[in-house]
């Protein structure tokens, strides 16, 4: 008897850009948007055998101080369509695309999915996240289906309808009805669905997709973001970075499976994290330290504080102490961007740091915003990442890298090796579209 | 007498409904071994077949030279979420994107989004011509130089540089600025079929190639000069736009074309602008109008593209080659430059420079 095959991980990467985790300022930091950068990280992913590249998604430029954001990398391409080109250029990796269900319509999304998956014969998968964000809204007025304070309405509705989560699933629940809705044998068949946000009548123009459904990922750790990933999603994009944080999250959301009739396998755990290689953990330290400074510029050191105390802090010197007084709680200083919780709360933990550790402005920013997950020579990232999933803390990693486009490289050269060798992670693709690579099997169909 | 204008060709690439990108690929590759100006993908929500900017940003890596023109209807879909896939494909083809804008006018188009009921065109036409309004705005919010990395100030934009558009139109409003940088071509080129008369004022103002359907040479030339003025009275330059005459071609059953150089007319069928005979034939026609003055150039819809689409490049086109009238490569790498189309102008670097 041999023991039993250690738990395979899942490894998809993740294009960096617009945040400030991209060093831009770095020498070999190459363009955001030319199409070769997309090419190149893709097909090093490929090359690792990830199982999927994955493209986050813009709607409105950030703002702070009412006006935009200028010190992280902005703009960006749209995503189905750049993933659209890149099936051409890879053959197995799977497509990930980040996309808004509060501002499209299921039927001409779902329509874009599908094709994408015929494209890549196989190899779309759909990041379906929501926005309740008036502020976003501004670019999106056709309908006016979003009030005033970006809950979405129904059709012809004066009221607000549910919450954005409501949407999502009901959008989600849509889609799945169109790509459903042709016999696998090739013959369309009518859809009706006459939701609470939408109303879809008439025949779908894309076949039954090489996978059945795209698949689909949800983003958010909210109660409502579990039950929506635990009910409808494939994989659940999470950011519990820690052990401890990850097995808890890890544990709530596999354990939500049964209530909706799912086995745990179905739904794959996977934590955005970064990464800082080096020759020795020493050197990863050193690495990993500079890559903190670039980001956190003395200029980004002032912004970052400016958001949690919600006013002009300019005068302030970034290697000086923290403000003495309070955060205005009530003062909504950046648009567009997540809000890292209550203000007086993220500037009471901010102070203590800094107290504790005697820390300047920048320096208590750098500290307090980390989100380096592991840090360490080849074979310690690796002995971590695999230690992660054999404790049931993640079924695999969405990497984050520093650089555009050269950032996956060392990982794929010098750590994928080494999870192959400790029986982790595939040796080769043994499927072709994105489903084979996460063993989730091609939805029923429901005709 | 002037000299002839140079001789543009485009070929619509759909038909049957496909959804595997080696088909479309096939067909563009073709289309660029005849240096055509660009290929086209018709969409419609309301009958089979892929998205269409899908299948040519797919195409985009595959090919290096050919324009790749997809229609995006405009009636129920986000003029930023259109704005920002036009440009994206101009980004991932380097310069090589068009918009083929179209509109949804039917109600069981209005049933599959549930949201508003079907209109008249003209009301449709001037949302599209707002949309490609909204669209050029989008494009142009960010000025080219926008990107400056400034490791001194810490910043990676200049947001002077960056430019709200806040349109307001009769169905929608946008606040921009767009998400992608302005993309290699400044704007993406604007294809829009102007026979129709809802459609032929919003031609005139936005678009960069004009279709027209019309059986002859005078007819064509007729609608040419009229958005040729209408262009005019709204401030552009009439030789900013090219006008090719839309031709749906069948080249199947005539294999005995007359001898080349023959003045014989081609045999042109009653359905409007549909041309059958063979492909030397169609080298004659297409000598003829352009000759005449009538059109800058064609665009062909093969009624059976693998087939006919090959006969057009390897027949037809090659023949026009031969006879100097069409160029034999590509001189430039973006479409405008094939189109023989300037970059636009950036609206708000202008205005910044008033200031």
């Amino acid at each position: 008897m041999t023991a039993a095959a250690p738990k395979q991980m899942h490894l998809a990467a993740h294009f960096p850009g617009v945040n400030n985790t991209t060093v831009w300022s770095d020498p070999r930091s190459g363009s955001q948007i030319e199409f070769s950068s997309f090419e190149h990280l893709a097909r090093t992913a490929e090359r690792g055998l990830f199982d999927f590249f994955f493209l986050a998604e813009g709607l409105r430029l950030r703002e702070h101080k009412g006006r935009i954001h200028d010190l992280d990398v902005v703009g960006r391409p749209e995503s189905l369509t750049v993933l659209s080109a890149l099936a051409a250029v890879t053959d197995r990796i799977g497509l990930a695309a980040t996309v808004n269900t509060t501002f499209n319509e299921p039927y001409e999304l779902a329509r874009r999915l599908a094709t994408l998956d015929h494209l890549s014969a196989g190899r779309a998968a759909w990041n379906a996240v929501t926005s309740s964000d008036a502020f976003t809204g501004e670019n999106f007025r056709r309908g006016g289906y979003l009030d005033r304070a970006g809950i979405p309405r129904a059709p012809g509705s004066a009221r607000p309808e549910g919450t954005p989560y409501t949407r999502a699933a009901e959008f989600v629940a849509t889609a799945r009805e169109l790509w459903d809705s042709w016999t696998p044998e090739g013959a369309p068949r009518p859809v009706s669905h006459r939701g609470r946000h939408f109303t879809v009548e008439g025949e779908f123009t894309v076949p039954r997709s090489p996978q059945g459904h795209p698949v689909v990922i949800q983003a958010g750790d909210s109660f409502e973001g579990r039950e929506f990933a635990a009910s409808a999603a494939d994989i659940v994009f999470t950011r519990h970075g820690t052990l401890d944080a990850g097995r808890a999250f890890y544990a709530d959301v596999k354990g939500r499976l049964a209530a909706h009739g799912r086995a745990p396998d179905e739904l794959k755990v996977m934590p955005g994290v970064t990464f800082v290689l080096g020759d020795t953990d020493a050197d990863a330290r050193e690495h990993a330290a500079d890559i903190r400074r670039r980001q956190v510029s003395p200029q980004n050191a002032i912004a970052a504080l400016e958001q949690v105390w919600g006013r002009d802090l300019s005068s302030y010197d970034p290697d000086g102490p923290l403000p003495a007084s309070d955060p205005d709680p009530g003062a909504e200083l950046v648009r567009g961007r997540v809000r890292q919780g209550d203000p007086l709360a993220v500037a009471a933990r901010w102070r203590a740091l800094s107290e504790e550790k005697g820390l300047s402005i920048r320096q208590t920013v750098i500290e307090a915003t980390g989100r380096q997950s592991f840090i360490g020579s080849p074979a310690t990232v690796a002995a971590l990442l695999a230690e992660y999933v054999a404790a049931g803390a993640a079924d695999g990693f969405i990497l984050v890298p520093h650089l555009t486009p050269g950032g996956l490289d060392d990982f794929v050269d010098r750590v994928v090796p080494l999870l192959q060798e400790r029986g982790v992670f595939r040796r080769a693709y043994t499927g072709s579209t994105l489903r084979s690579h996460l063993g989730l099997a091609e939805p029923v169909w429901k005709g | 007498m002037p000299a002839l204008r140079p001789l543009h060709l485009a070929a619509e690439i759909g038909g049957p409904p496909r959804y595997d990108a080696a088909h479309h690929t096939g067909l563009a590759r073709l289309a660029e071994g005849g240096a055509l100006d660009f290929v086209t993908l018709g969409d419609s929500f309301a009958r089979p077949g892929p998205d269409a900017l899908a299948v040519l940003a797919r195409v985009a890596p595959a090919t290096r030279r050919v324009g790749l023109v997809p229609t995006v209807t405009t009636t129920h879909t986000e003029p930023f979420h259109v704005s920002s896939a036009a440009a994206t494909l101009d980004w991932v083809s380097r310069g090589r994107a068009g918009w083929q804008v179209g509109v949804s006018t039917t109600e069981a188009e209005a049933r599959l989004f549930g949201r508003r009921p079907a209109a008249p065109a003209g009301d449709l036409w001037h949302e599209a011509g707002e949309c490609a309004d909204v669209c050029a705005r989008l494009w142009d919010s960010w000025e080219d130089d926008a990107e400056i990395r400034s490791t001194a100030t810490g910043r990676f934009i200049d947001r002077d540089k960056l430019h709200y558009v806040d349109f307001e139109g009769a169905a929608f409003s946008v606040r921009g600025p767009a998400i992608v940088p302005r993309p290699p071509q400044g704007h993406p080129v604007v294809v829009i079929d102007g026979t129709a008369e809802p459609a032929r004022d919003a031609a005139a103002r936005h678009a960069d190639v004009v279709l027209v359907r019309a059986t002859t040479p005078e007819r064509t030339a007729a609608i040419r000069d009229d958005v040729r003025h209408r262009a005019a009275a709204h401030g552009r330059a009439p030789d900013a736009l090219r006008v090719l005459a839309a031709l749906t071609v069948d080249l199947g059953d005539a294999e005995t074309a007359p001898e080349p150089g023959l003045a014989s007319g081609p045999p042109l069928a009653g359905r409007g602008t549909y041309y059958r005979g063979g492909p030397v034939d169609l080298a004659d026609l297409i000598t003829q109008w352009h000759r005449a003055g009538a059109v800058d150039g064609f665009h062909l819809t093969p009624i059976t593209p693998a087939r006919d689409l090959e006969r057009i490049v390897n027949g037809t086109v090659a023949l026009l080659q031969h006879r100097s009238l069409f160029r034999t490569f590509y001189p430039g790498g973006t479409l405008r430059e094939h189109l023989g189309l300037a970059r636009p102008a950036n609206r708000y670097a202008r205005a910044g420079e008033r200031v």
